[in-house]
């Protein structure tokens, strides 16, 4: 490639030329190179050697001070965050993508309806990428009612599992009773023949059922029995003492209510009536238990899983970019299959070789050239990722998911305004790219001489 | 709007006609008068249609200094749409009393560049209104503005506290006039579920704690937080440190004269800890956004009772349009914290002047006469730091509250993360607000937050 465009300069040619005619040569090549050089030389050439001699000034850009913006930067946390994660980017990225696209390429080859699958696999190429970040981050919502995600796991989980009447509730502290492990439970034991109140909060008024009635005192408790009254401890519009009884509270029904011994069995259960109250019977007055609310009671369902915390967050994003990207590889490698000669397979085939055989022996080694192309590609496309790192995290998750390119942006015009830590980070990005940059250029070059 | 617009500066152009025809009636000398900023199509005309009969009848220099026809004053500030046509009437107001002309122009939001280009230019404005603090400063000690006449200041010590004094003075000359003015340090709450949980405004921080105990037992979240982005977080930091370690210490921190691993800073995330690390608080409030808090508890089907930020949460609210602003979407002030006199921490917008001469001098004294403010508070979105304004003239009771909490504020501080080096107080997922969201995630590690908070300031304020 540059010998032909060299061409020219060199004297052997310029001796043809005669004297006069060589000048006049040089300026015909000078005004056809020249917008090329020109702009070349304005947009590529000149920003990088600025960003170069930025990188070694202050963030003010006065004072020289050498290395010390690339010292900051691997010594900074943040920044060595975001230089671990585009490691991690570059590993997982391109590599998923690929294999993915190669999947799907091949086995859509062998389908009837193939240019509408490859059209609907390639659709989020379509889509930009802060469009699909802001997709993503809807998705992946911990809160099931925005979270699609959360929503389908916790549609899965909820029918299996029954949903209670009061979720969420919480026990008055104070009054003799606790909350154990999500069991409200009577802090000692009791005796038969005594009452325990169990006093709530936490359930709104516009939540409870229908039949409930004002809360009513525990009834008189015989022998064998243990009495009392669960009850929503809160006077609608304020009012009352705490743990009382009070005008306006109202029971809690269909509470279940277990009296437990002191080996863990459950020696009586009941469920509490409109007025809150309960009794268990056929107790062993000499005995004592425990009085608890099982936790069934109050379970408030199945939750989401935190998509979008530090512990998933690259996981996330790097998916949203793999959706948007499989597609890509997926293109490419279809148009070098359809270009491939097929002989060789159906020999294979002919030879007695299964399905894996001709695909690991024989199209995947002759695909090698399109699968190089398609993963320096994608390599590159990764290192210099930002919108979607950008868009999807929340707050949070923020320096979990930094990347170069979002952290060079951050210092230098997302209101850092250190300029000089940016074109250093700006410069390492570049470092990074350069050796794909090579591989590719010399790859082309290799097949331009075959 | 544009129709009320246009007839309101009509009703100002035949006013300046009465005006001018009594002038007349005393007999002088000539000039045209324009009374209204040229700078819209319809005040223009209504301009000319002015001046044709007014022309050749005006006197001069027999109102002594009130009277500067044929002198034009350039006034710049960030506002655009209908916050520029209230302060247009300021204005218009100004031009009828004086005869001068003066022409306003929105820099929206890019004050500091426009100003020191008009500066380069040679071409400053007259009068500049700009909302950062640090801009008047820097322009103070370049020697571009004129400090107050005496005659002026006495006027603004008069009409101002002196946390307002305090921050319109650079080296301990005046020379901002604050004309409008934002409380941060005020908690909105859905009275709809205050009223059903018993809950009632609070005096204190552990009365606030208390009822949004109330509130929780109702079953609802006490109050949502969006820790999402860390600037309502910073917030709220700001107002507890405010009341916990009073002024003073605040202006230290906000210059980085004190480090954040100073004892105050601790004593105030210790405050916020009883907060952030309790169950008053909504649940997955690291997802969620500001406006998202606020639809939490204004929504359709509200969650959660309390939302803390500043005035413009009305707005907010009014956007959502299931609660009303002053009917079940009330506010009360930020508690006090250990018997902390009444505090707020907020921004505002100052006016400063560029050239030294009588008529600016005299717009000067006008925008910082309560007279200039009763303009423009009946028309809505003015909150007006003057306390000589006659707060029943607040179009509703919300924003007489937020004016008086304001007026009646022992000690007003600016926002601490707008002071801050940008590094440090404004750049997402760094610094202030960063530390702020980490510290919300955990509360307990306050010793962590502290010397990250140092840290963080120490390479931002570039010691």
């Amino acid at each position: 490639m540059t010998d032909t465009v060299t061409a020219p300069h060199s004297p052997r040619t310029g001796k043809r030329a005669a004297p006069s005619g060589r000048g006049r040569r040089a300026l015909i090549i000078i005004s056809f190179l020249a917008p090329a050089l020109v702009v070349l030389g304005a947009l590529v050439v000149y920003p990088i050697v600025f960003t170069l001699v930025r990188s070694f000034y202050d963030r003010g850009g006065d004072a020289f001070i050498g290395f010390q913006n690339y010292l900051t930067m691997f010594t900074n946390d943040t920044t060595f965050t975001a230089i671990r994660n585009n490691i991690l980017w570059v590993i997982v990225a391109p590599l998923v993508c690929t294999i993915l696209g190669l999947i799907f390429a091949v086995l859509l080859e062998k389908l009837k309806w193939k240019t509408a699958f490859r059209l609907i696999i390639f659709m989020p190429m379509a889509i930009s990428m802060l469009a699909a970040g802001v997709i993503f981050r809807g998705l992946f919502q911990e809160n099931p009612q925005l979270g699609a995600v959360n929503a389908g796991i916790v549609g899965i989980q909820s029918v299996f599992e029954d949903s209670s009447y009061f979720p969420g509730a919480k026990i008055r502290e104070g009054h003799g009773v606790v909350m154990e492990q999500s069991v409200m439970v009577t802090e000692g034991e009791v005796a038969p023949g005594s009452s325990v109140n169990f006093p709530l909060t936490a359930v709104r008024q516009t939540s409870l059922p229908e039949d409930a009635a004002q809360a009513a005192p525990a009834p008189e408790a015989g022998g064998d029995q243990v009495t009392g009254t669960v009850f929503l401890d809160v006077v609608p519009g304020g009012g009352g003492e705490q743990g009382q009884i009070d005008e306006g509270k109202s029971g809690l029904p269909g509470i279940r209510v277990d009296a437990v011994t002191v080996d863990g069995d459950v020696a009586a259960h009941t469920i509490t009536a409109s007025d809150g109250t309960f009794t268990l019977e056929g107790l062993d007055s000499a005995q004592t238990y425990r009085i608890a609310l099982p936790a069934s009671n109050f379970s408030e369902g199945p939750t989401g899983v935190s998509w979008l915390s530090a512990t998933f967050i690259n996981a996330v994003v790097i998916l949203a970019y793999i959706w948007i990207w499989a597609g890509f590889a997926m293109v490419m490698i279809a148009s070098g299959l359809s270009a491939m000669d097929r002989s060789l397979q159906e020999a294979a085939r002919m030879d007695g070789a299964t399905e894996w055989q001709v695909f690991s022996r024989i199209t995947a080694p002759l695909l090698t050239p399109v699968l190089l192309v398609v993963l320096v590609t994608l390599i590159i496309n990764v290192l210099k990722i930002f919108d979607l790192v950008y868009v999807i995290p929340p707050g949070v998750s923020r320096p979990a998911a930094n990347v170069i390119a979002v952290e060079m942006w951050t210092v230098s015009f997302g209101g850092g305004n250190d300029y000089g830590l940016g074109s250093a980070l700006a410069i390492l990005l570049l470092i990074l790219v350069l050796p794909s940059m090579i591989l590719n250029v010399k790859r082309f070059r290799e097949e331009r001489r075959a | 709007m544009f129709t009320t617009r246009k007839r309101v500066s009509a009703f100002f152009a035949a006013l300046s006609l009465a005006g001018v025809a009594m002038l007349s009636a005393c007999g002088g000398e000539e000039t045209p008068v324009a009374t209204d900023s040229p700078d819209t199509g319809t005040t223009a005309e209504e301009t000319t249609g002015g001046e044709e009969t007014t022309g050749g009848e005006t006197t001069e220099g027999t109102t002594g200094d009130q009277d500067f026809s044929g002198t034009t004053l350039n006034v710049v500030a960030a506002w655009s749409g209908a916050e520029q046509s209230n302060f247009e009437q300021v204005l218009a107001a100004f031009s009828e009393q004086t005869g001068a002309e003066v022409t306003y122009t929105s820099f929206g939001d890019n004050g500091p560049t426009y100003i020191s280009g008009q500066l380069e230019g040679g071409t400053p404005p007259n009068v500049a209104v700009v909302g950062q603090p640090a801009l008047m400063q820097q322009l103070a000690t370049d020697g571009h503005l004129i400090p107050l006449s005496d005659e002026i200041a006495s006027e603004v010590e008069a009409n101002y506290s002196q946390s307002w004094l305090d921050l319109g003075s650079v080296d301990g000359e005046l020379y901002g006039v604050w004309f409008k003015a934002a409380n941060k340090s005020t908690m909105w709450y859905n009275d709809d579920i205050w009223s059903e949980a018993g809950a009632t405004p609070p005096e204190d921080w552990d009365g606030f704690l208390e009822q949004l105990g109330l509130i929780r037992d109702a079953g609802y979240a006490g109050i949502s937080i969006g820790a999402d982005v860390g600037w309502p977080l910073t917030d709220w930091f700001e107002n507890v440190y405010l009341r916990t370690a009073g002024p003073e210490m605040y202006d230290q921190l906000t210059n980085h004269e004190i480090p954040w691993t100073d004892e105050s800073v601790r004593e105030a995330l210790e405050v916020l800890a009883t907060l952030f690390d309790s169950d008053l608080i909504q649940d997955g409030g690291a997802q969620r956004d500001f406006p998202t808090t606020v639809t939490e508890v204004f929504g359709a089907s509200p969650q959660a009772g309390t939302v803390y930020e500043g005035d413009f949460v009305a707005g907010n609210i009014t956007d959502d349009g299931n609660s009303v602003v002053g009917e079940n979407a009330l506010f009360f002030d930020f508690p006090s914290i250990n018997g902390s006199a009444p505090a707020v921490v907020g921004g505002g917008d100052v006016a400063i002047q560029f050239t030294d001469d009588e008529a600016t001098s005299a717009l000067m004294a006008f925008l910082a006469s309560p007279e200039a403010a009763e303009i423009w508070v009946p028309l809505g979105g003015l909150t007006s730091p003057n306390s000589g304004v006659d707060t029943s003239l607040y179009p509703d009771d919300i924003s007489r509250q937020i004016a008086e909490a304001l007026t009646n504020a022992e000690s007003f501080r600016f926002d601490m993360s707008d002071l801050t080096p940008s590094a440090f107080g404004g750049t997402q997922g760094q610094g202030f607000w960063q530390e702020m969201i980490n510290f919300y995630t955990d509360p307990t590690d306050i010793d962590g937050t502290m010397e990250r908070l140092e840290a963080a300031a120490v390479s931002a304020y570039g010691e």
